[in-house]
């Protein structure tokens, strides 16, 4: 379904690279020529499922998500491969339709990604109206002040469709509308000179830590995610997908990386290891602690962000894209799932409301916190299987620029 | 992230596992059980040692919002049960605590204060509870940080040993309110001035894994808040002489 397209792309992307013309031949491109990057689909995937995990109370699948062995976290791997797979699709409309259609295309997307936000700004409010109305405990008094704004829904509601007004767990989509917002001109300036882009994005990341630029949230504060910093992560992915990758090959091959990301790596786990070991804490350099407390989420830490690229080089080294593995049956319910990105983690997002709300009715309990967990990701898969399927049926009538069209879907991906 | 309770994750396979049905935890004896790590601290509380081997008077001073208090029990919320506890496991020693109480105010409300607060009380031990109105209008963190740092400089400054109090574990606000990054700055700066910091989210997620209280029910009344504020209040006199190095057989000796 995609060969086509991917030559085409791959074709571009290896002029992007070289600044030559469209001829240049197929075989210097970072993705395969033939078929799409498993990898990516398998790992956005596994972000989702991660995602959705560190959304429900914590259970013994938390202990799976990568959050608790290093700085970096599921949010990371996603809008990384969010911002490879936006370049790779709308760079090749770009070049193939031109800049307003492609423009139009990422600006329907954004559209997709908001409407999807506010629907689930619709369960929140049903949820914590519930919760409002029906949860007495004078233990939690002052947590309940949180249900004030409810007070108000006028304000709540506008802030909230203004993307300023965000509650917990639903900071990634609005991240992600305002990267994709700004998609149409990095793509074409990367498709110029693709390194001035990526400097650019780099020094908009330090001015973020100089001058503490921030976006305004309600009632006060800042966006959790701060769009200036994590759009770091957002170019360097369609860097990556647009020739970086295929440029880098030397520096990844090399052995001093391979040592120098393990050695990170290592590090990263031995400090994550002392917040669940605090006895371990004495062999932590205070000056150390000084140094490098806080690791902030919000501005995307430079620990956090050099713990992704360690992860993913050493990913990238270890775990070829002919891997016979990709093809596996075990795998498929993840490659599916990152293929359907938006739509997955919308579900995973309201399974997580879900679960809650059953872990509540229910009561707790180890085993039923594992079970909810275990089919929130069975429902997931299965909806995303659905999806391909319906996917499959439909571009089986449709001509095959249409379903190259249909593709753009893929370069989605929430959060 | 550096999320959820990271500490306690460690504890959490072993709780699920021993854990069972909502209503055998209901008859599980409360016995206000802690993990050890959790009881004390290798920052100091210099002061709070040299006056209890003084026999007192050990002022105790907690600052707090509302979780502090249990609205139309007072006398049952963790500061008089703290009382209660220091008394009992300190004979001799005179013990002192009050409970200053600011519903709805913020770290950076509160900070300004507290210095002139500390002169008039005089407290040997200032408990600092806060974060948690904080969390709720989700409070820029570097402004937050920023107030603690002042906060505790300034009760320092005054004379006063502190310890910073982090907040309830709520596992029916969890969708709504995100305390993680609250609690990572609360121990920065506990870090950051060496002194202890008393992880009440930590010891309470404990008990509700455990089974010893069911925080996820809704409940009618005050009993259940009475009785965790009570396990929280001997929990803080625990964790006061361990951090404080005191060993009270030894004071039983002396008397």
């Amino acid at each position: 379904m995609t060969s086509v397209a991917d030559q085409v792309i791959g074709a571009h992307a290896g002029a992007a690279a070289h600044g030559i013309a469209r001829s240049t031949p197929a075989v210097s491109i970072p993705v395969a020529a033939t078929e799409r990057e498993l990898r990516l689909d398998l790992f956005r995937g596994l972000a989702l499922w991660l995602i959705f995990i560190d959304h429900l109370p914590p259970n013994i699948l938390t202990w799976l998500t990568i959050r608790n062995y290093g700085f970096s976290d599921a949010t990371e791997i996603f809008i990384f491969i969010s911002g490879y797979t936006a370049a790779f699709v709308y760079g090749r409309a770009l070049l193939d339709r031109g800049f307003v259609v492609a423009a139009a295309r990422i600006l329907k997307r954004v559209w997709q990604i908001y409407v999807a936000h506010v629907f689930l700004f619709t369960i929140f409010l049903a949820e914590i109206s519930y919760v409002a109305s029906s949860f007495e405990n004078p233990l939690y008094s002052e947590e309940m002040g949180i249900l004030d704004f409810l007070k108000q829904p006028d304000v709540t509601i506008v802030q909230a469709l203004l993307l300023k007004f965000r509650p917990v767990n639903m900071d990634v989509l609005p991240l992600y509308i305002v990267l994709m917002l700004f998609l149409p001109p990095i793509l074409w300036l990367m498709q110029r000179k693709a390194d001035l882009t990526l400097a650019l994005s780099v020094g908009l990341y330090a001015l973020t830590w100089e001058f503490d630029l921030a976006l305004p949230a309600y009632p006060n504060g800042v966006w959790y995610f701060n769009p200036f910093a994590w759009q770091l992560l957002f170019v360097f992915g369609a860097w990556c997908a647009l020739g970086g990758a295929k440029r880098m090959s030397r520096i990844l091959s090399s052995p001093v990386t391979l040592w120098i990301c393990g050695a990170y790596l290592l590090f990263a786990f031995y400090v994550t290891l002392t917040w669940h070991v605090p006895q371990l804490n004495h062999f932590m350099p205070r000056i150390v602690e000084r140094w490098m407390y806080p690791i902030d989420k919000t501005n995307l830490d430079v620990l956090r962000f050099a713990h992704f690229l360690a992860l993913a080089a050493l990913t990238v080294r270890f775990l070829p894209k002919d891997w016979p593995g990709l093809k596996s049956l075990w795998l498929r319910p993840l490659i599916l799932c990152g293929q359907h990105s938006l739509e997955i983690f919308c579900i995973g997002v309201f399974l997580a409301f879900a679960g809650h709300f059953i872990l509540a009715e229910v009561g707790g309990g180890a085993g039923i916190h594992f079970v909810v967990s275990l089919c929130g990701i069975l429902i997931m898969s299965g909806a995303a299987w659905v999806f391909s399927w319906y996917k499959q049926v439909a571009g089986k009538g449709g001509s095959r620029t249409k379903s190259a069209d249909g593709d753009a879907d893929l370069a989605g991906g929430g959060a | 992230m550096r999320a959820i309770g990271i500490p306690i994750l460690s504890l959490m396979m072993l709780a699920g596992l021993t854990a069972g049905s909502p209503s055998c935890a209901e008859d599980a004896a409360k016995s206000c059980d802690v993990p050890a790590y959790l009881l004390t601290s290798d920052s100091p509380l210099s002061r709070v040692a040299a006056v209890i081997k003084a026999g007192g008077p050990l002022n105790v001073l907690v600052v707090g919002s509302r979780s502090s208090t249990i609205p139309g029990a007072e006398g049952d919320a963790y500061p008089a049960r703290l009382e209660a506890a220091l008394r009992e496991k300190l004979p001799g020693v005179t013990v002192n605590v009050s409970a200053d109480i600011a519903p709805r105010k913020t770290a950076e409300d509160i900070a300004p204060g507290l210095s002139k607060l500390a002169e008039e009380k005089k407290p040997t031990l200032v408990v600092w509870q806060t974060g948690t109105v904080d969390a709720i209008r989700s409070v820029d963190t570097d402004n937050f940080r920023g107030a603690l740092d002042d906060g505790v400089a300034a009760l320092q400054k005054a004379g006063a040993d502190v310890v910073l109090m982090n907040m309830q574990y709520s596992p029916r606000t969890e969708t709504m309110i995100s305390p993680n990054a609250y609690i990572d700055n609360m121990r920065v700066v506990a870090q950051q001035h060496d002194i202890p910091l008393f992880d009440r989210f930590a010891i309470m997620h404990q008990w509700n894994e455990s089974g010893e209280f069911d925080l996820f029910r809704a409940v009618h009344g005050v009993d259940l808040a009475k009785r965790v504020h009570n396990c929280l209040g001997r929990a803080l006199s625990t964790f006061m002489i361990d951090t404080a190095r005191i060993n009270p057989g030894e004071i039983r000796i002396q008397r």
